[in-house]
């Protein structure tokens, strides 16, 4: 009866019913007392109606019944909206005494508990049992956010130690939902040891859950079936765990859809497979993001700024970043580098880093240059500066090294432009 | 909630007027963007705040007894409810107001404002304070947008422009917008105090007007280049533009502007602007409590009426004497 990865499909369509089981394990989490007190809510299924039903404590299962039902994706999507705040089964627990739902006592049979008479409130009992009672403020039945539920839900607070940040993954409401109701022992620890396994960090695992919270729902043996291909790839192990930090959301792509990206980056760029290999591993967001801005990218760098083929690769296995950069920046850096600095292509083609800075720091620095009669980029005349010092050092070593001014005179030249 | 220490102090510092050197080429609304972007930077880099506890009622067996009774007992127990990873960053947004606008490609000093400083801003417009631009203007061609990029309408020779015949024509151009002043200014000259204030100088609409031009003057001359200095107050950049193709026309051949730039707005020079590097948390508070005593001084200055008894405004700027103080109220006007 125990919740596994396999039993919640990645969003959230159909929930069996035997995932409500584990709200008895959350109570791990509580104080408590002797006694647990049940108001039932284990309720046998009905498939007969269709409307969402307010009382909060029934709305999972019934629309659990009805997306066993009719496995539409219409009806789950309005169930989900129905139950789009978050719908704790832990919550049930915290509020027996307190909640009194007599009208459906009837309907429900007690499955698989033992021969306790249901309670009526005005029956007298002993000063020892009224102790016992927990009657603390109810949690909200629905919320925006998870600061509600953090300190009651120990999976919560252990993913807070973690380094998890709840705050950004209550945006997503299905992600919330489905932390709340995994439980940590059984499901979360596998996938923790699995990524260690991998090779990332106690300190890592935090941001990286943080931005790929979806990993929870999915299957074990994928994962590590896509790491296998990884490393027939001849993929290191170290190089998949940097790959992975890098870009969290590589594992939850298909073996089929990484072969093809790879197939797609080593046809386009005409690379060999150790320099594709290695651009992949400096820059793994290339596989995880759309392929449409790439095959853009290089069609600029062909046709509007004249490139060869020889070229780009060059400057593309030393700025990867280049791949993926704004189409209309990469012609406005060019335009000033190659039409106001007068820089020559095969120049360019030595330090790509320029496509990686801000345009004004270009302009900024040239002009400063210029105004001294310093900007001087032929390697062949003296008093050359070479493109990637301009573009790179801090502004202390550009003025001192390269200008030969002091940075108040920098400083009041910027307020003269 | 509770802020972090340095953010909630950081933010009361934060209340007033600064000015940025906007760059060439940046829309101003970007330049707000970034610096509120590079202030909430600034105010969630606080410390971490001390755990907090909450109080449970909580089981446990009574002391002194010898029975497994049980009783409750207040505790406090640690929360998680205000971690910084469970309620997210302390500051969200900051409202910065910006004051007199400067276009896209125009440069120079622009007014911020944060916190309560935004109410300053509308008492800055208020006062109806004279600006100082430097426009750069290049002879030989007419484009449609008056900017050197537009699209070329015409290209004339300038041989014969002279810089006697550019000094005559800004002499003209400052003439007519001295009438325009006293026009706008809705004052009755018949009155000792018009007059005595007419005569220093120091008159200037405090309501809605066109464009006019305190002052202008020609700082270098370099055919086809020539480096302008205008002093003026209910202008925008474009008009600017616009008097440089029209100085070009008067003076029988075209001319375009290749820079406009603010070297003060108000009270607030080039020495008090900061630049891209400085646009950060305690760069910026610095500069507020900086400016916050002229601030005060100038605004509350400019609201006082200025009284015929009172010193008349004394050359302040170096080269004229427009000096940004305060013009007769228009209710002290007869008749209109």
């Amino acid at each position: 009866m125990a919740l596994s990865a396999q039993q919640i499909p990645r969003w959230l369509n159909s929930i069996k019913l035997s995932s409500f089981m584990t709200a008895l394990q959350l109570r791990k989490g509580f104080q408590r007392p002797g006694k647990t007190l049940f108001c039932g809510v284990f309720a046998q299924p009905h498939a007969s109606s269709d409307d969402c039903f307010l009382q909060w404590g029934f709305r999972t299962y019934r629309t659990s019944s009805l997306w066993n039902s009719s496995q539409s994706t219409n009806s789950s999507r309005r169930e989900i909206n129905c139950a789009q705040s978050t719908l704790l089964p832990s919550v049930n627990e915290l509020s027996q005494k307190t909640q009194n739902i007599p009208s459906l006592d009837s309907e429900l049979s007690l499955e698989g508990l033992d021969d306790v008479p249901p309670l009526s409130p005005l029956q007298p009992i002993s000063d020892e049992e009224a102790v016992q009672i927990i009657a603390g403020p109810p949690l909200p039945a629905s919320s925006v956010t998870l600061r509600d539920y953090v300190d009651h839900s120990e999976t919560l607070r252990k993913l807070v130690l973690l380094g998890v940040d709840l705050s950004k993954i209550e945006k997503h409401p299905d992600a919330a939902n489905l932390l709340l109701r995994l439980d940590f022992e059984k499901d979360i620890k596998q996938m923790l040891l699995f990524l260690k396994d991998l090779g990332i960090e106690d300190t890592q695992l935090g941001p990286f859950l943080t931005k790929n919270y979806a990993i929870f729902s999915e299957d074990l043996e994928n994962l590590k079936t896509r790491v296998a291909y990884l490393q027939s790839k001849n993929f290191s192990k170290a190089d998949i765990a940097q790959m992975v930090r890098n870009a969290p959301f590589l594992l939850s792509f298909s073996v089929e859809r990484l072969d093809n990206r790879l197939g797609f980056f080593q046809k386009e760029l005409e690379l060999s497979v150790k320099k594709t290999r290695d651009m992949v591993i400096r820059l793994p967001r290339l596989l995880t993001g759309s392929l449409e801005p790439v095959k853009e990218n290089m069609k600029v760098f062909r046709l509007e700024l004249g490139f060869q083929q020889n070229e780009i690769q060059h400057m593309i296995t030393k700025i990867p970043k280049m791949l993926t950069a704004n189409k209309r920046k990469l012609t406005e850096t060019f335009d000033y580098v190659h039409n106001v600095m007068r820089v020559p292509h095969h120049i360019i083609v030595r330090f790509p880093q320029v496509f990686n800075t801000r345009l004004f720091k270009v302009k900024e620095r040239h002009l400063f240059l210029a105004y001294l009669g310093r900007a001087q980029y032929d390697p062949t005349k003296p008093n050359y500066i070479s493109l990637d010092k301009l573009v790179s050092v801090p502004d202390g070593i550009f003025c001192e090294g390269m200008a030969k001014a002091s940075v108040q005179d920098f400083e009041k030249f910027l307020k003269t432009l | 909630m509770q802020a972090s220490g340095m953010g909630s102090a950081g933010l009361a510092r934060l209340q007033g007027l600064f000015a940025v050197y906007k760059p060439p080429g940046l829309k101003w609304k970007h330049l707000r963007d970034t610096v509120e972007l590079q202030l909430l930077k600034g105010l969630n880099a606080g410390k971490l705040p001390a755990p907090k506890q909450r109080v449970r009622f909580l089981l446990g067996p009574v002391e002194g007894s010898e029975e497994k009774e049980l009783t409750l007992t207040a505790t406090r127990v640690p929360t998680l409810i205000d971690h910084p990873l469970v309620r997210g960053l302390a500051f969200t947004s900051l409202k910065v107001g910006v004051g007199h606008r400067l276009d896209s490609q125009a440069s120079g000093v622009l007014v911020l404002g944060v916190g309560h400083g935004r109410g300053l801003l509308t008492d800055m417009y208020n006062a109806h304070l004279t600006k100082d631009y430097t426009v750069r203007g290049l002879l030989g061609k007419a484009t449609d947008d008056f900017c050197e990029d537009g699209r070329l309408v015409e290209k004339t020779t300038y041989d014969h422009v002279t810089r006697e015949k550019l000094d005559r024509i800004l002499a003209v151009i400052q003439g007519s917008h001295q009438k325009a002043l006293v026009m706008y200014s809705n004052l009755d000259l018949q009155t000792q105090e018009a007059y005595e204030m007419a005569v220093s100088g120091v008159i200037r609409p405090m309501n809605k007007s066109p464009m006019l031009i305190t002052g202008i003057r020609c700082l270098q001359f370099a055919p086809p280049e020539f480096l302008l200095e205008v002093q003026c107050m209910h202008e925008t950049q474009k008009q600017l533009r616009g008097l440089v193709h029209e100085i070009g026309l008067e003076l029988k051949s075209t001319a375009v502007c290749t820079q406009v730039r603010r070297t003060r707005d108000g009270f607030f020079t080039l020495d008090d602007a900061l630049l891209r590097t400085q646009w950060d948390l305690p760069s910026i508070q610095d500069a507020i409590q900086a400016a916050a005593p002229r601030v005060a001084a100038e605004l509350e200055k400019s609201l006082r009426p200025w009284l015929g008894t009172q010193e008349p405004p004394g050359p302040g700027q170096p080269w004229d004497s427009e000096r940004p103080h305060s013009a007769l109220r228009p209710e002290s006007h007869v008749g209109h």
